[in-house]
């Protein structure tokens, strides 16, 4: 991929690279031409990575000590807590690393909706984005079970349970999934045995994410087609490396701080009380990055049309190249979508509040209109604006606006005479 | 000449993709059937209960194949409300008759019909049960009457083996 042709300097360099050219892709990721203007919210695929290796890292240490029985599994934690050296730390990382690594991915998501970064060319890239979205959910769920306390069994069963939606086969399905007729100890290692196999997918489909992003290269704040290399780039090492380092440091003050300050914040109480198949907690609530979906769940008074709200909820993201009829890839240059842009930051902050509330009276009704709003963002006002809006002029490059003071006037019209 | 040729090739061709498919499906279908209940899961599906002990307007609950289940004793009063319901009223139409041959005993898998949490004792609008997890409305019949689950509170398999001993399952 790269423009010139790479040759090792050393001798066994040259006969290795011949066989396995491992260098010419170390060669490739380092002079990687990027976009000069790359801003703080490009540096979360970085984050994201470092997230996968944390989670992965610390997992693998857990399962060592980690019994994956119904009968010892809660005990099983409380002895990482207290027995095992370190062992309370390595949880705490890994519990609150799913967080962090939901807040990273949300980030890294929301700056793609607003710098249109899902448009052609890089529909694939996006596409295997919101496949890795969707394992990170299930490695999610599938790990919250695994220490056997009452929000892990009773959200198995909730969650289980949405599949008995389906018509005919449904309650099936259920029975297949729990290998029984209730949540129990076939479902907990079947879970536990999946909870370790994801990450290795996603780990997968990273490289392919990475590898797609690669073919176009990356977007920009200023959202055009930039020539690689040239005046707008800059090789990834050492400039990217060090701004996304730099990024990541600051990432893990957060980090830490939720690890060693307020380690249970982001959980539940009732998590340390044993599962009870008996007693179901009065408030069974997700984790706080599944609270959106959750309140979109509950909004549907009907059961199937419930799931399918929620499923569509999050597949829709999968047709958005396709929804966005807009050319114009950067918001900074749209200046309706950039309103309507923040309205769905809006909504789906809200939609989160109303999810972790009681699903009654007026949080009823705001879930209501919030999931409806949701679902006109995507198939209404996003096709309707790319041809109703009048975005304004974009730049020819990078550096033009900069070295030709004023952007947008003066490089419309060279644009126009281009055109002429 | 050439089209015979061409013939007796694409039967071969379907012919081995047919053996091929049903190689796969024959090597699948234990790796996915290994997943359904296994021979010591299946062997725990009846459960006996003394019910002795249960006063008029009590409920206990035991557990069975891992899933609750509500025994209640029912006072007159109860059992009067449960079956004035018209069925038009109801969601997923059941006469109480139906559900409380013995109509004393209610006896019902206490898992909402929703997404399968343990409803609530006398609780919610209808004077039954009341699902915590999503707001189901239940009344005395164990019927759905108001909320998102769609069927009423299933009735297990059971029968008295003597006046006071509930064989379930």
């Amino acid at each position: 991929m790269s423009d010139h042709e790479y040759t090792p300097k050393s001798k066994f360099g040259k006969w290795f690279n011949d066989r396995l050219p491992l260098l010419t892709l170390a060669n490739h990721l380092t002079d990687y031409p990027t976009p000069k203007n790359l801003n703080y919210w490009w540096t979360f695929g970085g984050i994201l990575t470092f997230c996968l290796i944390t989670q992965i890292v610390t997992g693998l240490v857990l399962a060592m000590h980690y019994i994956a029985h119904a009968d010892m599994a809660f005990d099983s934690v409380e002895h990482i807590m207290r027995d095992v050296n370190y062992g309370w730390l390595i949880r705490y990382i890994h519990a609150n690393g799913a967080s962090m690594f939901f807040l990273a991915v949300y980030i890294h998501i929301f700056r793609s909706l607003f710098y249109g970064s899902y448009k052609a060319p890089r529909e694939i890239i996006w596409i295997i984005g919101i496949i890795i979205y969707l394992l990170m959910m299930a490695a999610a769920f599938l790990g919250y079970v695994l220490p056997w306390g009452q929000m892990s069994f009773w959200g198995a069963t909730v969650i289980t349970n949405l599949f008995s939606a389906i018509p005919l086969v449904g309650e099936g399905i259920v029975t297949w999934l729990w290998g029984g007729y209730s949540v129990d100890n076939p479902t907990l290692t079947r879970f536990f045995t999946l909870h370790y196999l994801i990450p290795f997918l996603i780990l997968g489909l990273v490289v392919l994410h990475i590898w797609a992003l690669h073919v176009p290269g990356n977007n920009n704040p200023v959202g055009i087609d930039i020539k690689k290399p040239s005046k707008d780039t800059v090789p990834f090492h050492p400039y990217i490396v060090i701004k996304d380092g730099f990024a990541l440091l600051m990432f893990m003050i957060v980090f830490a701080f939720f690890v060693f300050y307020t380690p249970n914040i982001l959980g539940h109480a009732d998590n340390y009380i044993e599962a009870n198949p008996l007693v179901t907690p009065a408030h069974i609530v997700p984790e706080w990055y599944l609270l959106p979906f959750y309140a979109i769940l509950r909004s549907v008074p009907d059961k199937l049309l419930g799931v399918v709200a929620m499923l569509s909820a999050i597949l829709i993201l999968a047709a958005l190249p396709w929804l966005d009829t807009s050319k114009i890839r950067s918001a900074v240059f749209r200046p309706l979508y950039r309103q309507f842009y923040w309205i769905l930051v809006a909504d789906v902050l809200i939609l989160g509040y109303v999810g972790a509330m009681p699903a009654e009276g007026l949080y009823l009704l705001v879930a209501r209109v919030a999931t409806a709003y949701y679902f006109l963002h995507f198939l209404v006002i996003l096709p309707v604006l790319g041809w109703k809006e009048k975005t304004l002029p974009i730049p020819l490059s990078i550096t033009e606006p900069i070295l030709g003071g004023s952007p947008n006037l003066a490089t419309a019209k060279n644009k126009e005479s281009l055109n002429k | 000449m050439s089209e015979k040729k061409t013939n007796r090739r694409d039967f071969l061709f379907t012919a081995t993709y047919a053996v091929g498919a049903v190689g796969v499906g024959a090597t699948i279908w234990p790796m996915i059937d290994q997943m359904n209940p296994d021979a010591s899961v299946k062997a725990l599906a009846s459960t006996e209960v003394d019910v002795s002990s249960v006063n008029p307007g009590k409920t206990i609950t035991v557990l069975w194949r891992g899933k609750p289940v509500f025994i209640r004793r029912r006072t007159q009063d109860e059992i009067a409300e449960a079956r004035a319901v018209k069925l038009e009223d109801l969601k997923h139409p059941e006469k109480d008759e139906d559900r409380a041959a013995n109509p004393e005993w209610l006896v019902m898998l206490g898992v909402c019909t929703h997404l399968g949490c343990v409803p609530l004792d006398q609780k919610g609008e209808y004077n039954g049960w009341f699902c915590p997890c999503h707001g189901s409305h239940y009344d005395i019949s164990g019927r759905i009457r108001k909320g998102p689950a769609p069927t009423n509170m299933e009735i297990p398999k059971y029968e008295f083996v003597n006046a006071n001993t509930i064989k379930i399952g």
